[in-house]
């Protein structure tokens, strides 16, 4: 359904002064989404995760610039097929009620989600939506202040569910929530691939990303480090392709609970070759001369020149 | 195994200088070059153009005399240079004071809460209650008109849009998680105040400060106008304006459309001034 | 008694609105890990907000070694919270928010186990990640005043690997200066793996 090529995103920084500094935040990122499955994207702060799912929507900033290329459905997706299909084929599941008008009903506002979507009968898709999502009718004239955790976390599912959006990027949508919350949120997106269509979830959190993808593309400082199967993440990760993946495995508290010392290299300070040459524990000299390319190994892909 | 080419680590590269920044800071600096030529230009024209000179009565614009003449012969472009001058000192006096009130009164507002916070909003909310310009006219004529009253009318008609920034400024940081934090690190409240909110409050002010300028000369020049203002004899715009109106049918237009359209460039330019420096100053677009 | 103890703690925003917290008891040694779970999120952060002197409870108390917790001076009882982006002034630099927890400045080593490198310290919080950002939050509660730590959800957000340093860095400094942490968390195989003793909230 989704397919992204070599994307890179700069930005262009003004570092104290008139100068223009050009950051490159996502390098070389591939990823492959299709449709009736969940791919998770992992990674920390920082890493471009986020940036991924704002460029495949079309609505980075101003100072941004995009290389590479994405098709979607098989055909390119240009500037103006983004603006097309933005919340009719792509949807966003926003990450909080703030993305939310503050002052109006929000049964209102999936209503119009519906209508921008293209859904002939708005209203009727709302209650069926509701209906689906256990919200009850009078939730249809709440604002979203009033509205709690869980029932929060309904709507904004709803607005991306209730068209007929084959891509559903779901953007961290389990921050600091509480676990039932969680678990139910996550269950809606199983729900919406196995009704056919293709998932994107954006998190942090490994658990959250095991309990309903197929697959996991990791993401370290801005470009694809492994693409694993959900599976593989068992035991002591041995499954586990780059060392990145197999260091945030053992990094659980229910694993080891030991960190990788060290932290993600700034976009404006990536080291030539292999991003993760500084806290690598494989690193030998080759790794210096050239960032690897992402190959595929045991039913997955992986950028590391000593993965086996 | 494919190995690709490594794409070498981003050096900091600068672009020449065209972007938007530079831009902005261009404008600012043009906009700030122009009040100073019309201080300036005031000062090196001096009084010699003031004179009557019957002679040469109501002359169209001329190379003598760009702006052209009035009845009495006194040469329009220094009348209205100097004219612009007076404006904009009063203009920024006038601004300034009403820009210090209404920091001091948003701040007490906000920091001391509770009566003096309920007090000070009614009143805001009464000043903007009233229509303004009435207001502004009653407290001019009060003061017996003159560039005193002018200023204390537009200071007293003013203060309370900023006072209303700055407040909103003042509580947003007293709510914070980081203020509240500062208090548990052993800060007093004059501490906090000082380093937590003044860093807030500061680009706020200065663009509400810049934006009132306009009102604040426009005001002047209204006031001048309908002779509440400044006196007749000094050339202020308002006062060159309402003798133009009584020429209006003769054809000298000279003496009412280069005055007025003046006005509106130094007014403009303030405009411009402000948002640029709104610009710059605020996180979101300060990237662009 | 040398601890932290909250006794009888209820609270409410309004005076006849609903109450947020009831009849709470907790108490918090030096040198214990303490995790608190439980199923409302608001009142947790609530309680934690309290026992770090930030709100005034409503009916009971906070003591500290017997006595009311001091309003004034460095407090030693100091909150981490969940959202760093917050709990920093953005528009200090990074060394200003790190100095305000301390009265000199923070040990070079404490900086070196929380991998706070010395090229943040001159930036600002926008330029600086959620994980970044909240390694400095640690380090700046961790001034020479503070004996007790409340830590809110301070990993939730957070990837593992940064959670485990985080942590790990933490609790190292709790082991060295015998400090009473209060570990706020859903996370079970966290507080499993790190505390003492288990709380959950009632209600």
């Amino acid at each position: 359904m989704l397919t992204v090529e070599n994307l890179s995103v700069t930005f262009s920084m003004y570092n104290d002064g008139l100068r223009q500094q050009q950051l490159v935040v996502i390098t070389d990122l591939d990823l492959e989404i299709n449709a009736g499955e969940v791919v998770a994207v992992l990674g920390s702060s920082g890493s471009g995760k986020s940036l991924l799912a704002h460029a495949v929507l079309g609505i980075l900033p101003n100072n941004a610039s995009v290389g590479g290329t994405m098709m979607f459905a098989g055909e390119p997706l240009t500037t103006q097929r983004q603006a097309q299909l933005r919340g009719k084929q792509i949807a966003l599941i926003p990450q909080s009620v703030g993305y939310l008008d503050p002052l109006m009903p929000v049964g209102q506002q999936v209503a119009r989600a519906a209508q921008l979507s293209g859904v002939s009968q708005p209203q009727q898709a709302v209650r069926q939506t509701f209906n689906r999502y256990s919200l009850a009718d009078r939730v249809r004239n709440m604002l979203p202040f009033q509205l709690s955790g869980g029932m929060a976390r309904r709507i904004l599912v709803s607005t991306a569910a209730i068209g007929q959006a084959q891509l559903i990027i779901a953007d961290e949508p389990t921050p600091g929530l509480h676990p039932d919350v969680v678990a139910e949120t996550l269950r809606h997106l199983r729900e919406l691939a196995d009704s056919g269509k293709a998932v994107m979830l954006i998190t942090h959190d490994i658990q959250a990303a095991l309990a309903v993808a197929d697959r996991v593309a990791v993401f370290y400082a801005g470009t694809t480090v492994e693409v694993a199967r959900a599976t593989d993440f068992a035991g002591d990760g041995q499954a586990l392709r780059h060392p990145y993946t197999q260091a945030l495995w053992r990094a659980l508290p229910q694993n080891d609970f030991t960190p990788l010392p060290g932290v993600q290299p700034a976009p404006n300070a990536l080291p030539s070759g292999c991003l993760f040459l500084d806290r690598c524990p494989l690193k030998t000299s080759m790794c210096e001369v050239e960032r690897p390319a992402l190959r595929s190994l045991r039913g997955g892909a992986v950028r590391c020149i000593h993965a086996t | 195994m494919k190995l690709t080419l490594a794409t070498p680590a981003t050096p900091a590269r600068s672009t020449p200088v065209f972007n938007r920044r530079s831009k902005t800071m261009l404008t600012i600096g043009l906009c700030l070059a122009c009040f100073v030529a019309v201080l300036i230009g005031a000062a090196a024209l001096g009084d010699a153009g003031l004179q009557s000179s019957l002679r040469e009565r109501n002359l169209s614009p001329a190379l003598a005399h760009p702006f052209g003449t009035d009845w009495l012969g006194r040469d329009m472009l220094t009348r209205v240079v100097q004219g612009l001058s007076l404006s904009l000192k009063v203009g920024l006096l006038a601004a300034s004071v009403a820009a210090v009130i209404g920091a001091v009164l948003g701040t007490l507002s906000a920091t001391l809460g509770g009566v003096v916070d309920t007090v000070i909003t009614w009143i805001i909310d009464v000043f903007f209650s009233l229509p303004h310009l009435v207001l502004l006219i009653l407290i001019a004529f009060a003061m017996g008109g003159g560039i005193n009253g002018v200023i204390v009318a537009v200071a007293l008609t003013h203060w309370p849009s900023l006072a209303r920034i700055v407040r909103a400024e003042v509580l947003q940081v007293r709510q914070s998680d980081y203020a509240q934090l500062s208090f548990k690190f052993g800060k007093s409240p004059l501490w906090v105040a000082w380093h937590h909110m003044r860093p807030h409050v500061i680009p706020q002010f200065i663009v509400g400060l810049i934006l009132l300028f306009p009102h604040a000369i426009l005001h002047e020049a209204g006031l001048s106008f309908i002779g509440i203002g400044i006196s007749p004899n000094v050339p202020a715009i308002g006062v060159i304006l309402s003798e133009a109106m009584r020429y209006l049918a003769t054809g000298y237009w000279w003496l009412g459309v280069l005055p007025g359209l003046m006005l509106l460039i130094l007014v403009k330019t303030f405009d411009v001034l402000g948002e640029n420096v709104r610009h710059l100053l605020d996180p979101k677009t300060s990237q662009d | 008694m040398t601890m932290l103890e909250a006794h009888s703690i209820a609270f409410r925003y309004q005076p006849h609105g609903s109450w947020v917290l009831r009849d709470i008891d907790l108490h918090l040694k030096p040198g214990e890990i303490v995790g608190l779970s439980g199923p409302s999120g608001r009142g947790k952060t609530t309680l934690a907000k309290i026992l770090a002197g930030l709100l005034n409870a409503t009916q009971g108390q906070v003591s500290l070694d017997g006595r009311p917790l001091p309003q004034r001076g460095h407090c030693p009882v100091q909150l981490i919270l969940q959202n760093p982006e917050l709990a920093v002034n953005p528009r200090w630099h990074i060394s200003q928010i790190l100095q305000e927890g301390y009265d000199t400045a923070p040990q070079p080593q404490l900086l070196q186990s929380l991998s706070i490198e010395t090229g943040w310290l001159s930036r600002w919080p926008n330029e600086l990640s959620g994980g970044e950002l909240q390694r400095i939050a640690v380090a700046r509660a961790l001034g020479p005043h503070t004996r007790y730590i409340i830590a809110d959800e301070i990993t939730t957000m957070l990837d593992a690997i940064t959670q485990a340093q985080i942590w790990q860095s933490l609790l190292e400094q709790a082991r060295l200066r015998n400090l009473g942490v209060l570990v706020i968390s859903h996370d079970a195989p966290l507080l499993a793996r790190m505390c003492h003793r288990l709380v959950t909230m009632p209600e």
